[in-house]
Order: C-alpha cells, then sequence, then structure tokens
C-alpha cells in the first residue's frame, strides 16, 4: 500500500454548500422552489402540541378517582382560562366547597377515572425553521424542510459550541499564530464574527460577549477557559445546544495552536463578508463538526481535486493530529508499507514527515489529518 | 437463557459464513470457513460505517468490509445484490450471511414502572437485556413532579418506550397514572418523522383495557405479557422479544441503507450488545463458570454477566457516557483529575491533562505515539471500566420487593450487605473487549487494567476478544451454534492468564500475604512466596495448565476462609501466566503519599512487564 487515507476538515474558498433544513416533526414548508433567501427568512413551520398540565381533581377535592365526573365543570374538549374553575365539591349538607381552578389557559384533554387526573393542554406552540444561509431552495421536503443551495467559502472548525448565528467576518489577529485576547476587542466588534489566530483567551471571549459579538473563530482554547465561561464542563462531545450569547469555534484543537495558515488566510480575504457559522460539534458516527460558510455570488467553483477518501501521497501537506508533534503542519515524505514499533511498544502503519522544522521524524498513520479542498 | 427472538437453527450444511458487525464508527467483517470438519475464523475486513451522511447507506460501508474480506482471501463474496448466498459452483459467494447492528446510536429507549427499584427495575433489565441503551427510567416514586416526567418524556425522542407496572391482579392507578402522562407528553420517535412511537405495555394484565383506552391513538401500541407477573420473579421474555421485532419493524426499517440489508440477510439484524451477551451466555455454559464480560468502547462501556447455581442471572448495563473517545471528557468529568492521575507514575499539569483529553475526544481516531500518552489513556480507561463496573454491580441485583429469609450468619456476613448477586470470589472468567484492551501494545497491559478496575478475587481467568468478534459469533450462535462455539474457543478468545488474588489486607507492605505453589507441566514444582503490596508472575503458556495449592495468610482469604489453602487447576496465558496480586483487597487502596505511590506503580508494571520501563524512566525524571 503506497498511499493511506483520513479524513479530514473542508477548507475551501469557493464550493457549492447543500444545507437540509428540517423540521422535528411535521409541518408546513413556507417557501417555493427556486426562492431566493437569506439567513432569517422563514422557509418552515410546525406547532408542536402544547405543554400539558397534570392536576390531580380527586386528591384536591378529596374524593375518589371514579366520582370526579360528578364534580367536573369542565369535560374533555372543552377551552378553559386560568384560574377558571375546573373541579369542585361540597361537603356536610352544602356548607363547605371546595374548588379545583386550572392553573393554566388550554384545553381540557382526558378526565381520568382512574386516577383522578385531568390533563390540560396549554396552546399549541409554534416552531420556524429559518433559512441560516443566503441562497436558493433547490429542493422541497412534503411537510419536513428544504434544501437551501448557495456558493462561496466553506470551512470546517474541529470542535465549537453555540448554535446558528449570522455576523460579518473580522480579523481581529493579523497573523495565525498571534493570540487573541480580551484588550483586542472593542465596540465595534458588536454583531462581528471575530477571527483570531493561535487561541482565543477566556478574557477575549467574556469581553465578545459583552461588547455582543457573534462569534470567535481562532485555533485554540484552553479547556478550563471553555468550562469557565460556560459554567459547566462538557462530558459528550455533542454540543449547540449551549445558552450563550456567541458561538464559539476552534479550528485546531485545545491549547495554543496556530491556525492553519490556509484557513487563517482564507478568512481574511473573506474579511467583511457576511458569514453563517455553526458552533454544534458531534463526534461520533456521521461526524458534525463546527462550520463556517460565506456565500459569494462571484466564487469560482471549480471541481475538486482531492479524492473525496483524502488519499495521501509523498508530498501532500498533513497536520499532525497527537503529541508529540501535536497541531505541527508536515509534509509526507513516505509512506512505508510495513508496520513500525512505535514508542509505545504498537506496531502501526506510519509515514515519515518533514516538519516546518525540517526535521524528518515517524508518525502513524492515524495521527494526521488532511485539509480538503 | 436464550435469547428469545425467533432465530431458528439451520440443519443445512454449512461450510462458509460471512458475519458483519455494523457499529458506530466501523464496519467489522469476519469470515468462518469449516476446515477438517472445525469452524474457524478465515480473515476479517473492516471500513468505516456509512450509515450518516454523505452515504447514508449502510451496505456501502459493508460492501467495503467485505471487499477487503474478498482481496485478503482473494475470492469474490459480492454480487450486484449484495453478500451472494448459496456459495455457487465457481466458488463466488458463503453459504450464510448474517448481520449485527449498533449504528446510528443504536437502539434507544425509555422504560417506565411504578417503583423505581421494583417494576421499573425489571423493565430496565429487559431492556438492557435486550441490547437497548435506556435514556431515562421513569417512576411514580423517582423524586420528579408529574410536569417534570412529562418534560422529560417530551424532551427525549427514543426510538420506542417500555411501560410496566403492578402484578398481574394487583392494584391499576399508578401504571395508568404513568400512562397518562406518557400521553400527555405525546412523545415523539427519533427516527421516521411523521411515525407513531412504539410503546410495549408489559404490565398489570388487569390494566389492559385502560392502558389502550389511554394510548392507542396516539402511540403504535404493542401489549405483551406482564414482566413482573408476581413480585418473586421476572418474565423478560415476552417484553424481549417484541423489543427486538420493533428494532426490526421501526429503527433498522428507518435507518438508511438497512431496508436492503435486512434482504441480504437470512436471518434477521440483531442489535449488537444483545449479540454480545448472547455469546457470554453461551461461554458460562459453555466452560461451567460464572463470567464477566465488558467492551469498552468510544462513547459506552457495556457490561454483562453470567451468575448462579445454573447461570439463570443475565444481566447487561450500559454506561451510555463513559467511553474512551466520544465521552471520554465524562470519565473526567465523573471520576475527577485525581483519580485517573492515580495509576499515572509521572507528573503532568492538569491544564495539560485536561487538553490532551479534550483532543482524543475530537479526533477519536488518534492512537498514542508516545509512551506517557499510553499510560494516561489506559488511566483513563481503568476509571471508565471501574465506574462501569460499580454500575453494573448496582443493577445486577436480585429481586427487589421480595421478602427474605436470612439465617444468622448472612445477618452478620457484612460482605453480603448490599444486594447486587455479582460475587467476585465465585467469578471464573473476565472476558475484556474494545479498541483499548483488544489493542493495548502489551497483552500484560489489558490483564493490568482488569486487575485495577475489577478489582478480581480469588482465582480468575483473564481473556481477551482478540479483534472483537464476539458480537458476529452472538448472532451465529442463534443460527449455528457449534460453529459459534469452535471459533469463540479457539479464534476469538485470548487467554491472558489466571490470577490469584487473595482477599483482605496486611499492616504494611512486605509481610506475608500468600505461597503458591505450582506443579508445571513438566513435573517441576515452583514455589513463590508474595509479599502484601506486591505483584508477581509464574509463567505458564497460554494452552498448559498447572496444579496450584495457594496458601494466604492469616489475614487473607482465597474463598475458603482466612488463611486456609486451596488447591485448584490453572490455566496460563501470553500475559504472564499465573498472576500474583496480593496488593490487598476490600479495600485495594493507593499509598497517598505521590513518591511512595509512584514507587509502587513502577514496581507493579516491572513486575508485568507491562511498559518498557527504560523509556517510562525517562518520563518519571522529565516530569520531576
Amino acid at each position: 500500500m503506497a498511499n493511506a487515507y483520513t479524513p479530514g476538515l473542508k477548507v475551501t474558498a469557493a464550493s457549492i454548500i447543500s444545507k437540509k433544513r428540517r423540521l422535528p416533526i411535521l409541518g408546513e414548508v413556507l417557501v417555493q422552489k427556486g426562492s431566493k433567501v437569506s439567513p432569517e427568512t422563514p422557509v418552515a413551520k410546525a406547532y408542536i402540541p402544547g405543554n400539558p398540565q397534570s392536576i390531580n381533581v380527586a386528591n384536591i377535592l378529596g374524593c375518589e378517582a371514579e366520582d370526579i365526573e360528578n364534580y367536573m365543570k369542565k369535560k374533555a374538549g372543552d377551552t378553559i382560562a386560568k384560574d377558571e374553575v375546573l373541579a369542585s365539591s361540597k361537603s356536610f349538607f352544602g356548607l363547605f366547597k371546595t374548588e379545583c381552578k386550572s392553573p393554566v389557559a388550554g384545553t381540557v384533554e382526558h378526565v381520568s377515572e382512574i386516577t383522578g387526573q385531568v390533563i390540560i393542554r396549554g396552546p399549541a406552540v409554534p416552531i420556524v425553521i429559518n433559512a441560516y444561509v443566503t441562497g436558493t431552495v433547490t429542493e422541497i421536503i412534503d411537510r419536513e424542510g428544504v434544501t437551501v443551495e448557495t456558493k462561496g467559502a466553506f470551512i470546517q472548525g474541529i470542535f465549537g459550541v453555540g448554535g446558528e448565528r449570522e455576523g460579518v467576518l473580522k480579523m481581529i489577529s493579523q497573523n495565525h499564530d498571534e493570540v487573541l485576547d480580551g484588550p483586542a476587542i472593542t465596540a465595534d466588534c458588536k454583531d462581528k464574527i471575530l477571527v483570531g489566530g493561535s487561541l482565543m483567551t477566556g478574557a477575549a471571549i467574556k469581553k465578545a460577549a459583552a461588547v455582543g459579538a457573534r462569534g470567535i473563530v481562532a485555533g485554540g482554547i484552553i479547556d478550563k477557559d471553555l468550562v469557565d465561561y460556560l459554567g459547566f464542563d462538557i462530558g459528550v462531545a455533542i454540543t449547540g445546544h449551549e445558552d450563550i450569547p456567541l458561538s464559539l469555534i476552534v479550528t485546531e484543537g485545545f491549547g495554543k495552536i496556530p491556525m492553519a495558515n490556509k484557513t487563517f488566510d482564507l478568512l481574511k480575504s473573506l474579511e467583511g463578508m457576511t458569514a453563517s457559522i455553526n458552533g454544534a460539534t458531534q463526534i461520533r458516527a456521521g461526524v458534525m463538526r463546527p462550520e463556517i460558510i460565506v456565500p459569494n455570488e462571484a466564487a469560482v467553483v471549480h471541481e475538486s481535486t482531492v479524492d473525496l477518501e483524502g488519499n495521501l501521497d509523498a508530498g501532500t501537506v498533513i497536520r499532525c493530529i497527537r503529541e508529540p508533534y501535536f497541531g505541527q503542519i508536515a509534509e509526507i515524505v513516505d509512506l512505508p508499507p510495513e508496520l513500525f514499533v512505535i514508542e509505545t511498544g504498537a506496531k502501526v502503519r506510519i509515514m515519515h514527515v518533514k516538519l516546518r522544522t525540517g526535521e524528518v521524524v515517524v508518525v502513524p498513520r492515524a495521527n494526521v489529518e488532511l485539509i480538503e479542498e | 437463557m436464550a435469547h428469545e427472538v425467533k432465530r431458528e437453527a439451520i440443519t443445512r450444511e454449512i461450510n462458509s459464513i460471512i458475519a458483519t458487525d455494523c457499529g458506530s464508527t466501523t464496519t467489522k467483517a469476519i469470515l468462518i470457513e469449516k476446515i477438517d470438519g472445525a469452524y474457524r475464523l478465515i480473515d476479517r475486513g473492516e471500513s468505516p460505517t456509512t450509515v450518516e451522511a454523505p452515504f447514508e447507506d449502510v451496505t456501502a460501508g459493508v460492501r467495503n468490509a467485505v471487499h477487503e474480506l474478498e482481496e485478503l482471501v482473494g475470492r469474490i463474496f459480492l454480487g450486484p445484490d449484495g453478500v451472494v448466498t448459496p456459495r455457487q459452483p465457481d466458488g463466488t459467494g458463503v453459504d450464510i450471511y448474517l448481520s449485527t447492528s449498533s449504528a446510528g446510536g443504536g437502539l434507544q429507549m425509555m422504560v417506565a414502572g411504578v417503583v423505581k427499584s421494583m417494576t421499573a427495575e425489571s423493565a430496565q433489565r429487559a431492556a438492557l437485556g435486550a441490547g437497548a441503551i435506556v435514556m431515562d427510567v421513569i417512576s411514580i416514586d423517582d423524586g420528579r413532579k408529574a410536569y417534570e416526567k412529562i418534560q422529560r418524556i417530551r424532551q427525549l425522542r427514543p426510538d420506542m418506550i417500555l411501560l410496566s407496572g403492578g402484578i398481574d391482579g394487583g392494584t391499576i392507578t399508578h401504571v395508568v397514572e404513568i400512562a397518562e402522562l406518557i400521553s400527555a407528553a405525546e412523545p415523539k420517535p427519533r427516527l421516521g418523522i411523521g411515525f407513531q412511537l412504539p410503546i410495549i405495555y408489559a404490565g398489570n394484565k388487569e390494566a389492559r383495557k385502560y392502558i389502550t383506552d389511554i394510548l392507542e391513538k396516539k402511540v403504535d401500541l404493542r401489549i405483551v405479557d406482564n414482566l413482573r407477573p408476581v413480585l418473586e420473579s421476572e418474565n423478560l421474555g415476552p417484553a424481549r422479544e417484541e423489543i427486538h421485532n420493533l428494532f426490526m419493524e421501526h429503527v433498522m426499517a428507518q435507518a438508511p441503507g438497512y431496508n436492503k440489508l435486512m434482504q441480504w440477510t437470512e436471518v434477521p439484524i440483531m442489535p449488537t450488545p444483545g449479540a454480545v451477551g448472547k455469546i457470554i451466555q453461551t461461554c458460562a455454559a459453555e466452560y461451567n463458570i460464572h463470567i464477566i464480560g465488558v467492551d469498552i468502547g468510544g462513547a459506552t462501556t457495556d457490561v454483562f454477566s453470567v451468575f448462579g447455581d445454573d447461570h439463570e442471572y443475565f444481566n447487561r448495563t450500559v454506561s451510555a457516557n463513559l467511553g474512551m473517545s466520544y465521552s471520554i471528557c465524562n470519565v473526567l468529568l465523573e471520576t475527577g483529575v485525581d483519580n485517573i492521575m492515580r495509576w499515572v507514575p509521572f507528573e503532568i499539569e492538569e491544564a495539560d491533562l485536561r487538553n490532551r483529553i479534550r483532543n482524543k475526544m475530537i479526533r477519536p481516531t488518534t492512537i498514542p505515539q508516545t509512551l506517557d500518552e499510553l499510560v494516561i489513556e489506559q488511566a483513563v480507561s481503568r476509571e471508565a471500566l471501574r465506574l462501569s463496573f460499580i454500575h453494573h454491580k448496582s443493577l445486577a441485583t436480585g429481586l427487589k420487593g421480595v421478602q427474605k429469609v436470612r439465617d444468622i450468619s448472612e445477618a452478620f456476613d457484612t460482605s453480603s450487605s448490599s444486594d447486587t448477586i455479582i460475587n467476585l470470589m465465585d467469578l471464573g472468567m473476565i472476558v475484556g473487549s474494545g479498541g483499548v484492551l483488544s489493542h493495548a501494545p502489551r497483552r500484560q497491559q489489558t490483564a493490568l487494567m482488569m486487575l485495577d478496575s475489577f478489582q478480581l478475587e480469588g482465582f480468575t481467568e483473564l481473556t481477551v476478544d482478540s479483534i472483537f468478534m464476539t458480537p458476529q459469533l452472538g448472532v451465529l450462535s442463534e443460527v449455528l451454534p457449534k460453529a459459534a462455539a469452535e471459533v469463540f474457543d479457539r479464534d476469538c478468545l485470548i487467554f491472558l492468564g489466571t490470577a490469584i488474588c487473595p482477599v483482605g489486607n496486611a499492616q504494611k507492605d512486605g509481610e506475608k500475604c500468600v505461597t503458591v505453589k505450582a506443579t508445571m507441566p513438566n513435573g517441576e514444582v515452583i514455589t513463590k512466596e508474595v509479599a502484601y503490596g506486591s505483584l508477581a508472575t509464574i509463567p505458564l503458556g497460554e494452552a498448559e495448565y498447572a496444579e496450584v495449592e495457594v496458601m494466604p495468610s492469616g489475614n487473607f482469604d482465597m474463598g475458603k476462609g482466612r488463611g486456609r489453602s486451596i488447591s485448584k487447576k490453572v490455566r496460563g496465558g501470553v500475559a504472564g501466566g499465573i498472576i500474583i496480586d496480593a496488593r490487598g483487597r476490600r479495600p485495594f487502596t493507593l499509598p497517598t503519599d505521590k513518591n511512595t505511590r509512584i514507587t509502587k506503580l513502577f514496581e507493579w508494571f516491572k513486575a508485568l512487564d507491562i511498559y518498557s520501563m527504560d523509556v517510562l524512566e525517562r518520563y518519571m525524571k522529565t516530569s520531576k
């Protein structure tokens, strides 16, 4: 075997990007095929059944469950206002009256003579899915959603937090290994997506949130800074639903790691343009990586020159993604076919790579990543 | 206890088999053939699973894995319609093709019962035994208010719900109350937008009419026999069978490409953990021993156990967020940095450790290149295994709510204060599988990880699944038990050795703990005195047996009482043969002083020859 393949992250200046925008339950599609949409355009809508409230009427009235029908003032299917009497009973020859009022407005859905429970359903809750990116609706998925297609730059990060956001890209760091720290962030960063170099510090995140920035993209982040900012530790690699005012995307990993030149230069070339970003990350089958999409009608899309499976050969530039060369960019020298015993004692397939320092070192093939174009 | 799903034994002549396991990240294919009258593993191939975008067709990954097999053995197995069966006159294809699957998140269930420690726990056992991940357990007494339960049911989107509650003829109010909460929540299934969520009712049969009235219009309701018909016994079979049926009908049928894959296989596809459980049960019966199996994956750690005089207690637990990649940070979160670092014989900054663990999470397919990275990864695995085993012991219990008669000796026996049926002194074998155990660079590392995490006692055979093929053998055992048993014994299990672990403690390290006299296969007698606080080995090959007499000192017990000798024939293995662990039990403690702890760890690692000690010493020096 003269070559190997490894998954990589996409970093491309021009490509056709398709985003499926789906409702969580069946609903209604609000746009037509061919419609031009912007990130805020609603494309599909559904109603989730309202919140149910259970009230044990039998317990409140102090009667047997099987008797509650006798005391109900409302029947299944009736609407009821908040604090309206749902059921009442009289005792001691009518001298004492006990009332059960509805704690919410809604519809009486179920009256149980077995448990004495009454379920009141609140009004249905609308959910709206928007287009997320500027583009064209190319597919209607009946009652479920749409596919929106756009042309432009597409950059995948390695890890992120926070959901979908939109804003103008603004370079804060001028170099791919520069640290993005708090003082560099000023009031004019409001509503912007900020780009740093090797690291976004904890102070930078706080300052960006304070001035109203929409997101930060940088090479790395310190684990503790992330935990401090979120207020909780992330145990499982599913993110995107954090209740935070801005989304964070790292392109390389945890620690201070210079952003790959190619990624940094591309972002720099896109400064001033509007980007849609999503920090959502899921690392399992069907890996979902955070993304930065910059629609650009003028972009010229070329056929991909890299195999979809990411074939590696001598001369290919890769990134080392594990210690002891973590984060370093290198060029493949050769890919010996035989197994090689590494320091741990494991026999694995390796490659010889030349680091930027000129040193040629051994790296397991599993520990490198290709930056796809 | 056999799995209840209808897979009938095949009686026709089968000489070649391909079995695949579609895992969440990798699809693995094995080829088994009959050679000189015995079934043997011929080769294996693997390829990334293709359930998710951009492929969204599981059969693409299966084709790639089988194609790798084709290249390895130089034959054709694939045709335009999948794996060719039966084998053709020109040699193309195999006689039977089978598959298991945990791709796309496996089988995710929610269970509900009336009393948390009774029917809800029985329902949980039924779901886990069928191979499910249990997302939550709802019960009347779970401490949550009704609206909180409704919110939780709404929020989760399981593949199905198992509802139980009440013994037959008992009160119906509470189980109906749970059904009302489920109805109010209007739960939706994870897969198949617009489909009704399947709910299996396996509770008090007197409540069926009411449950039907409440749920029938909103969900796909299935009714089976009560899983706890009387307090004293469980009847989990019908519920498990229905879970498997629904797994095929709903979960598999909705997952991309599975409709096609189901047509390729002659036998219904089985959930991977269900298949592993099946082979573990077969193994317990075959060797007539009590057994624990553990599979530590990237996202979850499954623990299986078979105990009881007639192997009647089969339990499986899945610790859904204790794994070595996807959920590795959760191991750190649950156990804490100190518990991980106690297994590491050098210092490392906490921030550095946390960043390294996070980087493993976001790039799960990487492997440790340096020894310090390997030691850290194996330290994390010890904690993941330890926590998973604690979880398992808490669920592998006798039935609660049943009155027990205890004799006076049991009343004073402090060791039986817990209700767990896991008795390590009775354990005969532990089977490890999953990347960190199966692919450890030295087998001794696997042995020590299992000893440290499970705190084994008495005599225990340590084994490891060589290439993680237990799922395929599990489904195979349903239809061709002979083939599964032969391959399991000859090609799947690697014997690491037999652990001898006296239970007890001494005042200080160096005191006498145990003497082991081993009569080796060549007649030579080796006597080894092992002091408290130490590890030692007597080399004995994988297929070799020795007669051993173990003489514990007064504070230590090997199963016959303190200070009492015991003799046994034991099997050797590739990781030291006979491993004598005199580090103490109940409790096993690591020194609290950092330098003493590091010295002890180094001593133990050296005794089992688990790492290259020169390299390890280099890391120890640089970290000082």
